[in-house]
């Protein structure tokens, strides 16, 4: 069934300060879509847009799930988790002090997710068998590739339609980051999901992405329609690989 | 345990400490011991919302104070209008409820605020509401209000004998619906909370819902224990009543009992209470607060996650979480962990 997600001409600010300028993108069903751009472009302030974390002051957000359009703006965030939109926030953001199980069970806090508890614990011991091996441990004690699967798990938990996976690589050794997106991929191929990804790591995000968008001070600077067109844009290496 | 055991085990136990206070045939037993069972009360309530929750509460008094002004403003109308006095557990009540509409608005108006500017909030509701109540002549303004109370009662005799059980019993109802609150979805929703607020947000948990309904409930817990100390104390002053001991002891004895726990409030209020009282006694009442800052200082040092984190540590029974918490702040990336490729059916990280 088709989720996707519609985003256009946002506008959001905090307070005097302007995030986010006239941003339209679109997320087409079953794709990977990352969203490109350096520390401070607005990356993270969209995805609070969408979660309804950050209210924009103009523009439409739709997300299209199973065939249903809902209006995401003025929906409380809770409402869109209950949606199926789940969002793996930047850094991690684990709950430190329970335990890799009950941070896997919290991810299912909503009534909806609930349904399919056991369900959805088993698929994600299933996708992540480290998160078995560790379930009674605090989350706060595990490796930083650990709690990245564990934030990922997490997410899983509430059997999402559309994934939102906010700068999976930050405070990752590289070789971790590679897994990292491996996992999102497989993740992604094996519940057929719809993902949005926020990433800096440009050789690393564009690995899994069908299409991009580059963002430059809270604007789309670019919009790569494949892989290829991103990779060899001079645009991308002027703005963003700085060459 | 399940809760109906869990309570006629409290109930056995309080039966047996106001037995062993009788048996002491010593009066005063009475009196130090309402003192330390109403600080059991307002540490476990602060606990809710300042363990379990992460929201740290100086406002303590004030909701306290509530608690007792009802009380005063309830006995002057009834002993100016020659009513039927009302009896104590009814005037808890009505402090529970009047304290905890406060502890609703008060989360309402401050729950958007987090870390220092929350304290702050709640520090300042002390003393609006202190302002208020000097202002007030019915309740005696700042002159205070004196309470006439009966010299004994039926059944159990002598008056403190009796507010001191009405306390042991408040106690084990705090004790109760702490360790209820703790097991339920409302205490994994505000444990969420505390360990991380926007992460919380993104699983779906309604963060403001839940904070209100923990103020709500640690507020009326707070105003039930503030309820019957004017017949406890028969002379009651603003300046006392709002006095910052109470925010510094409920909080200073969480934090040396253990905040992850309703076990760890008990804890730090019998010890730290009975220290206090033991001082007051022997040396001076002045000498409480300096107790209270010398062991914090030890505490923080040796035992930062109290003396529940001391115990866990002993039995080993789960891993740290002080170390676990100083690893997430460090976020270092860190060596990929040993791991044949291709054994897992799902990838590695």
């Amino acid at each position: 069934m088709a989720s996707s997600l519609t985003i256009a001409g946002i506008h959001a600010a905090y307070g005097a300060v302007r995030v986010i300028d006239d941003v339209s993108l679109k997320v087409g069903s079953g794709e990977t879509v990352v969203l490109l751009g350096t520390n401070g472009n607005g990356k993270s302030t969209l995805m609070k847009c969408i979660m309804g974390m950050v209210r924009p002051s103009e523009g439409t957000i739709v997300a299209e799930i199973e065939g249903i359009h809902h209006d995401l703006i003025g929906r409380t965030t809770q409402e869109i988790v209950d949606l199926g939109i789940a969002l793996v926030p930047e850094g991690r953001r684990l709950f430190p002090k329970l335990t890799v199980e009950e941070n896997l069970l919290l991810g299912a806090f909503r009534r909806a997710a609930r349904a399919e508890l056991a369900r959805n614990l088993e698929v994600c011991f299933a996708t992540f068998p480290r998160l078995a091996e560790r379930r009674a441990q605090f989350a706060g004690s595990l490796s930083g590739g650990e709690q990245q699967m564990l934030a990922l798990g997490r997410a899983l938990m509430l059997a999402p339609k559309i994934l939102l996976v906010d700068e999976p690589s930050v405070g990752l050794a590289p070789i971790l980051v590679s897994r990292t997106i491996e996992a999102i991929n497989e993740m992604k191929q094996r519940y057929q999901l719809t993902v949005l990804m926020a990433e800096q790591n440009f050789t690393q995000a564009i690995r899994i992405a069908d299409r991009g968008y580059v963002i430059v001070h809270g604007k789309i600077a670019f919009e790569g329609r494949s892989a290829d067109e991103l990779n060899n844009n001079d645009l991308i290496k002027k703005f963003y690989l700085g060459l | 345990m399940r809760t109906p055991i869990f309570l006629l085990i409290s109930l056995l136990i309080a039966a047996a400490v106001f037995g062993a206070a009788i048996a002491a045939g010593n009066d005063y037993i009475f009196f130090a011991g309402y003192v330390v069972m109403q600080y059991v009360v307002l540490a476990t309530a602060w606990n809710i919302l300042g363990g379990y929750c992460g929201y740290v509460n100086f406002g303590t008094a004030a909701f306290f104070a509530l608690g007792a002004y009802s009380t005063v403003a309830i006995y002057k109308y009834t002993t100016n209008n020659d009513t039927f006095p009302i009896p104590i557990p009814v005037l808890m009540l009505i402090g529970g409820v009047v304290s905890g509409i406060v502890g609703f608005g008060m989360g309402y108006l401050t729950l958007r605020l987090r870390g220092a500017f929350f304290a702050i909030a709640t520090l300042a509701l002390a003393v609006v509401l202190e302002t208020l109540v000097v202002n007030w002549e019915y309740v005696g303004g700042s002159r205070g209000a004196y309470i006439l109370r009966p010299e004994t009662v039926p059944i159990v005799g002598n008056y403190v004998r009796y507010l001191f059980l009405i306390m042991l019993l408040l106690a084990v109802a705090a004790l109760t619906v702490a360790r209820l609150i703790e097991h339920s979805r409302l205490g994994y929703g505000l444990a969420t909370i505390r360990d991380d607020e926007l992460a919380a947000e993104a699983s779906g948990v309604p963060t403001l819902r839940l904070k209100l309904i923990a103020t709500t409930i640690s507020g009326a817990l707070m105003g039930m224990a503030g309820a019957p100390f004017p017949y406890y104390i028969s002379y009651l002053q603003p300046d006392s009543t709002f006095g910052f001991d109470y925010a510094v002891n409920s909080i200073a004895m969480a934090l040396i009992g253990g905040t992850t726990n309703w076990i760890g409030p008990l804890i730090g209020a019998v010890v730290l209470g009975t220290l206090q009282q033991i001082a007051t006694v022997t040396i001076s009442s002045a000498v409480n607060l300096l107790i209270v800052g010398l062991l914090l200082v030890f505490f923080v040092i040796v035992a930062p996650n109290g003396i529940l984190g001391l115990v866990h540590k002993y039995l080993r029974r789960k891993p740290d979480d002080f170390v676990g918490r100083r690893r997430i702040g460090i976020d270092a990336p860190e060596a990929a962990p040993q791991s044949v490729p291709g054994t897992a059916p799902g990838p590695s990280l």
